[in-house]
């Protein structure tokens, strides 16, 4: 299978405060990676230097196979393939629901007006926010607010999906319908790299399971491995607290 | 005491009543009270203007409806200028300043906040702009640029009128504030916004334009208007100079006729031109702040 994304022994450091310590993770076509961890294990730093939101110390991150980290790389054309879905969702509140989800496809990638609307309607159509292409985000629950994230990130037609604890600021009630949508881009072969704190969804849609703990990736493996016969003691501790 | 009777004495109801003498403030005789209390200050205020020992001589050289009305109309065959029509030179100058000031503050906050290394020197021009012109009095601003332009015989920049040079004074200081006013409305744009236009791959130009500028703007306006009125009053330093504004014509007629009813007109007129915008931007602040907490 196609190697989409690669990290290598990426370090990345806050100050004196080392927050990835060499991890090595690889995302495949088509596959669901699940990065699994006490919050401040470095989840979320890891997915922001995926995307250059942050700079990596050391280390090497490739997008199909280029370096991302030489210096003739212009980080907005890498972040084009690569969308992002965020905890507290960040939709944009002055921006109608589709304007949010236009505003990528029309001023990043310069795409035709008409055309984009019409897909992005269609995706609207497909988690049922149609009839609410017109509101502003704070008019909608925050599932439905999660949702139009995720659509507004599928509108540039990415090569792979970052998902950063999307269901950590959710209602419970409303985590359900998140999780959903996510299964359903699973199973239709998006590419996706999921920080969670939802086991059971991890264990149901992950290809791989990646336990990282202080910035170390302890283990790495089949949701089986790692759920069912974790072969570390750290891991192990965490999914006892966990559960 | 011992716990049960802690638990006693929370059984006796508590007293909920106002003391008897704030008793006497509520409803309808609250209203008679406030009104009572505004008669007294005002008439206070009005009984020591009145009874002043020189009240009499302020009242006939300050507040003289005939000087009022002569100086706010003007008379040229006596050589007086109008303080009315002062005015008109006033706001004209406001005018002009406003949306100069409104261009430069941008340029000036946008400079200060940009990421390119080539605008490096820009950066710490525009830094130190702003930490130079919001120290420096606004008076002595006018001296540097009405004297000091002039004496560097620059051609063209040292042959202009007193009213240019009170515009560029002007300006020059504002823009220094509102780069600040709309640095501040940048800044409060949360982060979570950067990250997610920047994650769609918008440009750094791109998300300042489509995502952080329209969301700033609607925090900034307050701030500006508050600018804005200064501004409106400040025209008046223009008068050293002696541009022909409403206070410099007031200055003439009181030379001229010995009487400063003049400066009083001047100060309602420059009244009735701010006192609207003052409430607007209290409106505008009590509306944001009301939505803030809709939304909260």
């Amino acid at each position: 299978m196609e190697t989409v994304l690669e990290l290598n022994a990426v370090v990345k450091r806050f100050g004196d405060n080392e927050v990835l310590r060499g991890v090595s993770l690889s995302l495949h076509r088509h596959e669901v990676v699940c990065l699994i961890g006490a919050s401040g294990s470095g989840k979320s730093t890891l997915l922001r230097c995926a995307n250059l939101l942050e700079t990596v110390d050391e280390g090497s991150i490739s997008l199909f196979g280029q370096s991302l980290l030489s210096p003739h790389i212009d980080p907005d054309l890498v972040r084009r393939h690569i969308g992002m879905v965020f905890q507290s969702f960040n939709l944009f509140p002055h921006l109608s629901v589709l304007e949010n989800i236009l505003i990528g496809p029309l001023h990043a990638l310069k795409r035709d007006g008409d055309e984009v609307r019409e897909e992005a309607l269609a995706l609207l159509e497909r988690i049922g926010l149609r009839d609410r292409a017109d509101d502003f985000p704070d008019r909608l629950s925050g599932g439905q607010q999660q949702r139009v994230a995720i659509v507004r990130a599928l509108a540039m037609r990415p090569s792979l999906l970052l998902l950063d604890e999307v269901t950590s600021a959710l209602d419970p009630t409303l985590v359900g319908e998140v999780l959903d949508l996510l299964r359903d881009l699973a199973r239709s072969g998006t590419t996706m790299l999921i920080a969670t704190h939802e086991m059971n969804f991890a264990r149901d849609v992950a290809h791989q399971v990646a336990y990282l703990d202080h910035g170390v990736l302890v283990e790495q493996g089949t949701p089986e491995q790692i759920f069912v016969s974790p072969r570390h003691e750290a891991t192990r501790t965490f999914l006892d607290r966990v559960r | 005491m011992s716990l049960e009777q802690e638990a006693d004495a929370l059984q006796t109801p508590p007293r909920l009543f106002l003391p008897r003498r704030r008793q006497l403030l509520i409803g309808r005789r609250g209203l008679v009270a406030s009104t009572l209390s505004t008669l007294l200050v005002l008439g206070g205020l009005v009984a020591v203007f009145y009874l002043a020992p020189g009240g009499a001589s302020v009242r006939f050289f300050f507040f003289n409806p005939h000087h009022m009305w002569h100086s706010f109309i003007g008379d040229p065959r006596q050589g007086l200028s109008s303080v009315g029509r002062g005015l008109i030179v006033n706001i004209w100058i406001f005018l002009v300043c406003e949306v100069l000031v409104l261009f430069f503050g941008l340029i000036i906050a946008w400079t200060r906040m940009s990421q390119s290394p080539v605008l490096l020197p820009f950066r710490i021009l525009s830094t130190t702009y702003t930490d130079v012109f919001r120290g420096i009095p606004i008076l002595l601003v006018f001296f540097l640029v009405g004297d000091g332009l002039p004496a560097l015989q620059l051609g063209f920049l040292s042959n202009q009128s007193p009213a240019v040079y009170g515009c560029m004074s002007l300006t020059i200081t504002y823009s220094a504030y509102v780069a600040e006013v709309y640095r501040a409305g940048i800044n409060s744009v949360p982060h979570g916004q950067t990250l997610a236009a920047r994650s769609l791959g918008l440009t750094h130009y791109a998300t300042m334009r489509r995502v952080i500028l329209p969301q700033a703007v609607r925090t900034v306006i307050p701030p500006l208007l508050n600018d804005f009125i200064s501004l409106q009053k400040d025209t008046a330093l223009l008068s050293i100079f002696g541009a022909i504004e409403a206070v410099r014509a007031a200055g003439i007629y009181a030379s001229t006729e010995f009487n400063f009813s003049g400066y009083v007109v001047a100060a309602l007129l420059f009244l009735i031109l701010t006192i609207p915008m003052t409430r607007y931007t209290d409106h505008l602040i009590a509306r944001d702040r009301s939505l803030r907490l809709a939304a909260a």
